[in-house]
């Protein structure tokens, strides 16, 4: 069974407040988001309240999505570990200056599928990783490795797709001028 | 716009900004050179890809939602159409970048300088506990007061530049300085020096009264 494209449910979501196409994505991602806290510590009361959280930002912050620069998975991994981090240490989590897309920059297709092809190839390298390895990268995740033992993982497979990423920021800078 | 940023953060750094694992003045340093840095916003954005890997292969064991989970959170969507960023709003040029500026309360002119001595001037930003971040004012040509370090700082140029064991540092670019290194930073001459410093430890001063006010100055 090929995935659906999430990318096309949160445009949905954002252009015509789609409530079926955010079921959609609410039952495919809030038990990830739930399970991925779970894992990283958090317990099952917390998580539950947290993936929830995550999936009402989502539908509030729809317009912010860039699909030339991340997945829905990853933008979803944003939304939760920034909720995460405001339920846990109720500190805030200082965000880079925006770099939004608006109606004047919409995205161009071709960036979008290129970013998705990228998100592939990753998610399929991630997979094939032994057991041993995946294990270091989701502790280097969840806050369980000091700054030194993440930096001796030097395998993590992330192919190109920091330089399709970048391809990417060049274009948003250049309509932003 | 950011191709002569010679020095960055390393990658585990970067890493644990996306992981979500740093203290907070940590954050602020790295989002504050990412503002300057589309390379390492390219960089933080891959390792967002690869948290977002694992949220979806987290499917082997994820957690299933409590019954009535979607109902509830349907209830809390509103249909009011999501706003559309003002972006010129959001862009506000200036020394300091956008997350910097959200913690003094506007650009330069908003800083609270305090005297440390020597002509270099501070200000402490508020920040949790576990580290601590600060704006450092060192006059042009004026070396930083010698310290030696216990734990990792990280000092990042926001105008004119300094020198430290002949490596130049200018705007945007990131001196790591690990426990075992002293150094004696010195500002370029063409400029006042401002830069963002955090450290997980209090600095230790060389010299006897800096260290005799340390408790005072929060350094």
């Amino acid at each position: 069974m090929s995935e659906p494209n999430w990318t096309i449910y949160v445009e949905r979501i954002r252009d015509h407040r789609d409530r079926d196409a955010f079921a959609a994505v609410f039952s495919h991602f809030a038990p990830r988001v739930k399970g991925f806290l779970i894992k990283g510590g958090a317990d099952a009361a917390m998580a539950e309240e947290c993936a929830q959280d995550v999936m009402v930002t989502l539908w509030n912050k729809a317009h912010l999505f860039d699909p030339s620069r991340a997945s829905v998975a990853t933008w979803i991994f944003t939304i939760a570990r920034n909720r995460r981090i405001d339920m846990l240490r109720k500190e805030r989590r200082p965000e880079p200056e925006d770099l939004n897309w608006g109606p004047d920059t919409e995205p161009d297709q071709a960036d979008i599928l290129a970013l998705q092809q990228e998100t592939d190839l990753l998610k399929s390298a991630v997979s094939k990783l032994p057991d041993a390895q995946r294990d270091l990268i989701e502790k280097a995740y969840f806050g369980d490795l000091s700054h030194r033992e993440i930096a001796a993982q030097t395998g993590l497979p992330l192919g190109t797709i920091k330089s399709r990423i970048r391809l990417a920021l060049d274009r948003l800078r250049h309509a932003m001028k | 716009m950011n191709d002569i940023i010679q020095h960055h953060p390393g990658d585990d750094l970067l890493l644990a900004y996306s992981a979500g694992t740093l203290p907070e003045a940590f954050n602020l340093m790295i989002a504050s050179h990412v503002s300057l840095c589309d390379q390492c916003r390219a960089a933080v954005e891959s390792f967002d890809a690869v948290g977002g890997v694992l949220v979806e292969q987290a499917g082997v064991d994820a957690a299933p939602m409590g019954t009535d989970a979607l109902n509830a959170v349907l209830d809390r969507l509103s249909d009011t159409p999501s706003l559309t960023p003002a972006r010129a709003a959001q862009r506000r040029p200036g020394v300091l970048p956008a997350p910097l500026q959200d913690y003094v309360g506007g650009d330069l002119e908003a800083v609270r300088w305090r005297p440390v001595g020597m002509g270099v001037r501070q200000a402490i930003l508020k920040t949790s506990d576990a580290a601590s971040a600060r704006l450092l004012h060192i006059p042009a040509g004026a070396a930083m007061p010698d310290h030696g370090h216990r734990g990792t700082e990280l000092t990042m140029v926001l105008q004119g530049a300094f020198v430290d064991e002949n490596e130049y540092f200018a705007r945007g670019d990131v001196e790591c300085a690990d426990p075992s290194i002293e150094h004696t930073p010195i500002a370029d001459v063409g400029a006042d020096c401002i830069c963002l410093a955090v450290t997980d430890a209090p600095l230790r001063f060389k010299s006897v009264l800096p260290r005799l006010l340390q408790p005072f100055f929060r350094i």
